[in-house]
C-alpha cells in the first residue's frame, strides 16, 4: 500500500497565531490526527494531508474550502495522517483542532 | 457521567490523571519525531510515534509520564516509540522525580519494526531497573483496550505499582499466538470471558500481580496513583526479589494445575465467577482482599 | 349419486391419507408425539411433491431439527416443494433446493444466505416467486399461499400437544392458523415435553405431531447491539433526531429498525432526552424488539409499553421483571407476535426510523446490492405511509398538513418515515447515489420492477450528518431532489447540488443543519450515552440482563 499526499493553500479569514500547536485526533482506522500549528501566509490555510485512502482529492477539496469559509484558518498550517477518515471525521477533527486551538491563553 | 479511562485518548489520559494544567510535553508532535521505519513502508506515521511523553505533577510532587496510544498500531512500540521512553527514564534518573507514571496501551513489539522494536523494548526494562536501582518509583496504569500484551507485559512488571480497572488485561503471550501455538481446546482465543479471566484486571488483582484495582475512570486512575506515590515504592533490592520468586513459587505449588482462573477463585473459597464479574472494583476488593494474599502467600 | 359431494373435501381427504400414512410413527397419550430418529420417514410420509411447506424460519427462533430433517429426506420421493418461509437463515433452507428436494421459494427476508441465494438463482436451481414484507407473506398464507404442511418451533409441549412458545412465539401464530384450517399437516419441533405449560399458546387442536428435538432451537440474538461501537457521528444524528423530529412532532408512538444509529437515540433518551425535558412527551409507547440499548430509557421512566415482534436471547428476565411494560402472560414470560406487531408498526405508530444502503435522489431507499438476494424483512411495511388510517395524533396531523401543497385538497395525515444514514458508509461507499444498484438486480431476480425497501413518496425525513431534510415540506420534484443533495455532503451526489437553492432551502426551514437545530457538534460525544458497554446495560437492568456469551467478556 502506498500513501497519497495531497496540498492545499486555502484563502480563510485571519486566526490569531500566537499559540502552541495543537494536535487533535489518532492515526487509526477511520480517523486522522490532525497538527494545527502557526504558518507563513496570513490570508491563506495551507493544509499538507498524507493519506492511505487513495483518488479522494476532489473530496478533500470540497470538505477544506468549506472549513475555511467557516473558520478563522489564515495564517494557520495544517498536516493530516489520515486513514480513510470520512468527510464527517475528517471535518469534526479540523473544527475540534480550531476550537482547542482558539481556546489557549495567547503567549 | 465520570469519564472512562478506557474511551480516553492517550493525552486526554495524561491530562486528567496528572494535576490539571501541569504537563508539559517533551518532543512534541510538532517536532515530528516520527518513525523513519514506517515512512520507509509507506505505512501511516504518527507526529509522536504514538507515546506522548513529559513533565508534569502529581499532586503537588513532581513525575515524569509517558502514555501509549493504543488506537495507533495497537500502542506497539517501535525504535522511536521505545526510545522516547527510554530516553524519559535516562531523565529521570538525573532529575529524581518522586515518580515515572507509565500508562500502558500496547500489544508489545511493533512488528513492522522487526529487531528494531525488540530492542527498544528491551531497552525500556533495561532503563527501569537501571532507575529502580538509583531509587526512582514506577506507577504503571492499565486500563484501555488493547491491553499490555508481549514486551510491554514486561516492562510492566518491572514497575514497582501497577494500578488496573478490570476492563484492562495484562499478559505477555496475546491470546491470539497462544492459540495459535497451542491449539484452540487449549485457549479459545474467541472466548472473550476466558482471556479475562486469565489477563483482566480482576484476575491479577486476585493473583497480587497488581496492587490496586479501580473503576474504569480518569478520577479513580488518577486517586490511586497519587496513594502509591505515598506508599507504593518497593526496594530494587536481592531480598524482594527474592520474596518475588518465592510468591511464583508458591502460585506454581498452589494452583499449578487449575485449567482456569475459575478453579483458582474456586480454591481460594471466592464467591462464583458471575458474581465476582458484575462486582464493581472497590467490591471486588473488599471481596478479595484475604484471598488474595493467601494467593500471594502473604497471610 | 351421494349427497356427500366428496368433490368439495379434497382437503379433509388428503389430510386424513397423510395422517394415515404417518399413523405408524405416531405414539404418546396423544397420538401426535413421532420419535426424533423417526422425523425423516414422518415428513416423507405426509409430504407430498409439489406442496407448499412452511418451514418456519423466523427472524430469531428457527425451526432448525426439522429443516435438517428435511434437508434428509429422499429427493425422490419428496420433491419440487413450494418454500413458504419468513426467513431463509441456515445453510440447511438453500440445501433443499441444491438437492431438488424444494424448487421454489416466497420468503421476505434471506441475510445469513444472501449471498447463497444469488449462486443458486444464478445457476437456475431455485425460482423466487417473490420477496415480500412479513405482514404481506402472512396475509398471503390466508388468501393464496396457503401451507400444506407448517414446520414450527415452539419451547414446549404437554401430553395433549398443547404448546408452549413463550417470549419467541413470533410469527407462530399467523403459520399455525392458516396451516391448521385449511385442511394443513401442523408439525412441532420442541425444546421439552412437559407435564404442565406455563401457558397455552397454541392448543392442541390444532397441531398433527410433535417432535422433542435433541437440541433445543436455535435462536439468534439479532437485536442487540454494543454501546462501545457507537461513534461519536451517530452520537450527533441522534441527537439531532431526538430534537430535530421527536420533540418538534411529540413523537410518542414509534418503531426503530434495528442498527447502531437507533441504538444512539435509545441511549440518549435518559441523558440528553431528559435534559430536553421530553420525558413523558416522546418515545412512550413501541412497537420494537425488546432491544437491550432500551434498558436505561425504560429504567428512567420514559417508556410505558412495548409490544415485540419476537424476543431476544439474554432478555428474558428483565422483561419478565417489567410486566407494566411488555406484553407479558399469566405465565411471567413475554408473548412477541410478530403479525400483531407488525400490523401495530403500520397502523399504531405515528414514526418508523431506520437506516439503509442507497438513497437515490427522489428518495428511494434500497438495501439491495449486486450478488446477494436479501429482501426487507419488515421494513417496506414499517417505513410504509398507513393510508388506511384514519385516527389523528399530534404528529399524524402535524406532518399531513406540512405536507399538504394545495389548501382546497382534501387534507390527510401522514405517518413519519425516516431514513437515517451517513453520507459515506465504510471504506467510502457513498450512501446517497444518482441510480441505485437495485435497477440492475430486477432481471437477475426476475422482477419486473426494481427491488425498493422504502419509496420515496413515502420517505418524509433524512438524516445524516449534515442535517434533517424535512421532504414534507418540500413542493415539487425539484425541491425535493435538492433537499436531498442538501443533506448529502460531499458524496457526488451531494456535490452536484444547486448551491443557492439549498441555501434557499435551509432558509424555509426544510433543511436543519445541527447548528439550526440548537445541536453543538463538539457537544456530541459518547460521554452523553445513558451505556457505554454491554456491562453498563447489564448494570442498569439491575443484573437481570444475561447477554449471550459473544456480547461478554465474563
Amino acid at each position: 500500500m502506498s500513501m497519497e499526499q495531497l496540498k492545499y493553500n486555502l484563502p480563510s479569514k485571519i486566526q490569531q497565531t500566537n499559540r502552541d500547536a495543537v494536535l487533535v485526533g489518532v492515526t487509526a482506522s477511520g480517523n486522522c490526527e490532525v497538527l494545527l500549528e502557526k504558518g507563513e501566509d496570513a490570508a491563506h490555510c495551507s493544509v499538507d494531508i498524507q493519506t492511505s485512502a487513495r483518488g479522494f482529492g476532489q473530496i478533500w477539496r470540497a470538505v477544506l474550502n468549506d472549513f475555511a469559509e467557516r473558520k478563522h484558518a489564515g495564517g494557520l498550517k495544517i498536516e493530516i495522517h489520515d486513514v480513510g477518515a470520512t468527510p464527517a471525521v475528517v471535518s469534526l477533527r479540523l473544527d475540534q483542532a480550531i476550537e482547542a486551538w482558539e481556546n489557549q491563553h495567547g503567549q | 457521567m465520570a469519564n472512562s479511562f478506557l474511551e480516553a485518548s492517550a493525552r486526554e489520559r495524561v491530562q486528567a490523571v496528572c494535576d490539571a494544567g501541569s504537563f508539559q510535553e517533551i518532543l512534541k508532535p510538532s517536532d515530528r519525531i516520527s518513525s523513519p521505519h514506517m515512512a520507509l513502508l509507506e505505512q501511516p506515521v504518527a507526529f509522536d510515534d504514538g507515546v506522548v511523553i513529559g513533565r508534569a505533577t502529581l499532586g503537588g510532587a513532581p513525575v515524569l509520564v509517558a502514555a501509549q496510544e493504543g488506537e495507533f498500531l495497537g500502542g506497539a512500540i517501535g525504535e522511536v516509540h521505545g526510545a522516547k521512553i527510554t530516553a524519559l527514564i535516562a531523565k529521570a534518573i538525573k532529575e529524581k522525580p518522586s515518580a515515572v507514571l507509565l500508562i500502558f496501551e500496547s500489544g508489545g513489539v511493533r512488528l513492522h519494526e522487526a529487531n528494531a522494536g525488540l530492542i527498544a523494548v528491551s531497552e525500556i526494562m533495561r532503563a527501569v531497573c537501571a532507575a529502580r536501582a538509583q531509587g526512582v518509583q514506577f506507577i504503571g496504569l492499565i486500563g484501555g483496550a488493547a491491553g499490555c500484551f508481549g514486551g510491554t507485559g514486561l516492562i510492566a512488571r518491572c514497575c514497582d505499582v501497577l494500578i488496573m480497572s478490570e476492563e484492562g488485561r495484562l499478559a505477555m503471550s496475546g491470546p491470539e499466538v497462544i492459540e495459535t501455538v497451542y491449539g484452540v481446546e487449549e485457549f479459545d482465543s474467541r472466548d472473550r470471558a476466558l482471556v479475562w479471566r486469565v489477563s483482566g484486571g480482576k484476575h491479577r488483582y486476585v493473583m497480587g500481580d497488581i496492587q490496586a484495582l479501580v473503576a474504569d475512570e480518569v478520577d479513580a486512575f488518577r486517586n490511586a496513583a497519587l496513594a502509591a506515590l505515598d506508599s507504593g515504592k518497593v526496594g530494587f533490592d536481592l531480598e524482594n526479589l527474592e520474596a518475588e520468586h518465592a510468591m511464583l513459587t508458591q502460585r506454581l505449588e498452589q494452583f499449578g494445575d487449575c485449567r482456569d482462573a475459575k478453579e483458582i477463585w474456586q480454591r481460594l473459597g471466592l464467591p462464583s465467577a458471575e458474581e465476582l464479574a458484575l462486582m464493581p472494583a472497590d467490591e471486588f476488593v473488599r471481596a478479595t482482599d484475604s484471598a488474595r494474599n493467601v494467593a500471594r502467600g502473604t497471610r | 349419486m351421494s349427497m356427500t359431494n366428496t368433490a368439495w373435501r379434497q382437503g379433509q381427504q388428503s389430510k386424513a391419507a397423510r395422517l394415515g400414512r404417518a399413523s405408524h410413527l405416531v405414539g404418546g397419550s396423544s397420538g401426535k408425539v413421532v420419535n426424533a430418529e423417526q422425523t425423516v420417514a414422518l415428513l416423507e410420509s405426509v409430504i407430498q411433491p409439489g406442496d407448499r411447506v412452511c418451514l418456519e424460519g423466523n427472524n430469531q427462533k428457527q425451526a432448525d431439527f426439522l429443516a435438517q430433517c428435511l434437508a434428509k429426506v429422499n429427493p425422490q420421493q419428496v420433491h419440487d416443494l413450494h418454500l413458504l418461509q419468513s426467513v431463509v437463515a441456515l445453510p440447511e433452507h438453500t440445501a433443499l433446493f441444491d438437492k431438488g428436494i424444494a424448487k421454489e421459494i416466497d420468503f421476505s427476508f434471506s441475510g445469513p444466505q444472501g449471498a447463497r441465494l444469488a449462486n443458486l438463482v444464478a445457476a437456475g436451481k431455485i425460482k423466487i416467486n417473490a420477496i415480500h414484507t412479513y405482514l404481506e407473506l402472512f396475509g398471503r398464507y390466508f388468501v393464496d399461499l396457503t401451507p400444506n404442511v407448517a414446520l414450527i418451533a415452539a419451547e414446549a409441549a404437554d401430553a395433549q400437544g398443547n404448546l408452549y412458545t413463550g417470549p419467541n412465539t413470533e410469527d407462530t401464530p399467523a403459520i399455525v392458523e392458516a396451516a391448521a384450517f385449511k385442511n394443513g399437516i401442523v408439525i412441532v419441533q420442541v425444546n421439552e415435553i412437559r407435564d404442565t405449560l406455563p401457558r397455552v399458546d397454541v392448543p392442541a387442536d390444532w397441531v398433527d405431531f410433535v417432535i422433542h428435538a435433541p437440541r433445543p432451537n436455535y435462536i439468534e440474538p439479532l437485536f442487540t447491539r454494543d454501546p462501545a461501537q457507537i461513534s461519536e457521528i451517530q452520537v450527533l444524528m441522534a441527537m439531532m433526531v431526538i430534537k430535530g423530529i421527536y420533540a418538534e412532532y411529540g413523537v410518542k408512538r414509534l418503531n426503530h429498525g434495528i442498527g447502531f444509529d437507533t441504538a444512539a437515540i435509545e441511549l440518549l433518551l435518559p441523558t440528553y432526552g431528559e435534559q430536553l425535558g421530553l420525558k413523558g412527551k416522546i418515545c412512550t409507547n413501541w412497537a420494537l424488539n425488546p432491544h437491550p440499548a432500551l434498558i436505561p430509557a425504560i429504567e428512567a421512566g420514559f417508556v410505558q409499553s412495548v409490544h415485540s415482534f419476537g424476543s431476544e436471547l439474554g432478555m428474558e428476565k428483565y422483561i419478565a421483571a417489567r410486566p407494566d411494560v411488555f406484553f407479558t402472560g399469566n405465565d411471567g414470560s413475554m408473548r412477541s407476535n410478530r403479525a400483531f406487531c407488525q400490523a401495530a408498526g403500520h397502523y399504531a405508530c405515528d414514526l418508523f426510523i431506520g437506516s439503509t444502503l442507497q438513497i437515490d435522489t427522489y428518495g428511494n431507499s434500497s438495501t439491495a446490492t449486486k450478488g446477494r438476494i436479501a429482501g426487507f424483512g419488515g421494513a417496506p411495511n414499517m417505513g410504509a405511509d398507513a393510508r388506511g388510517r384514519r385516527h389523528e395524533s399530534e404528529a399524524w396531523v402535524k406532518a399531513g398538513r406540512e405536507a399538504q401543497a394545495n389548501p382546497k385538497h382534501m387534507p390527510r395525515g401522514r405517518k413519519l418515515v425516516v431514513q437515517m444514514v451517513e453520507t459515506f458508509r465504510e471504506h467510502m461507499a457513498p450512501a446517497f447515489v444518482e441510480r441505485l444498484d437495485a435497477w440492475d438486480l430486477a432481471d437477475s431476480m426476475g422482477l419486473n420492477n426494481p427491488p425498493v425497501m422504502i419509496f420515496g413518496d413515502d420517505v418524509t425525513h433524512i438524516v445524516t450528518e449534515e442535517g434533517i431534510a424535512n421532504l414534507l415540506l418540500c413542493r415539487g420534484e425539484d425541491e425535493r431532489e435538492q433537499a436531498i443533495r442538501g443533506v448529502a455532503g460531499y458524496t457526488e451526489v451531494g456535490m452536484a447540488r444547486d448551491k443557492k437553492k439549498v441555501e434557499e432551502l435551509r432558509a424555509r426551514g426544510v433543511i436543519k443543519r445541527a447548528e439550526d437545530l440548537g445541536v453543538a457538534r463538539c457537544d456530541a460525544t459518547r460521554d452523553l450515552l445513558a451505556a457505554k458497554t454491554v456491562k453498563d446495560l447489564v448494570r442498569a437492568s439491575g443484573g437481570l440482563y444475561n447477554p449471550p456469551s459473544r456480547f461478554r467478556n465474563w
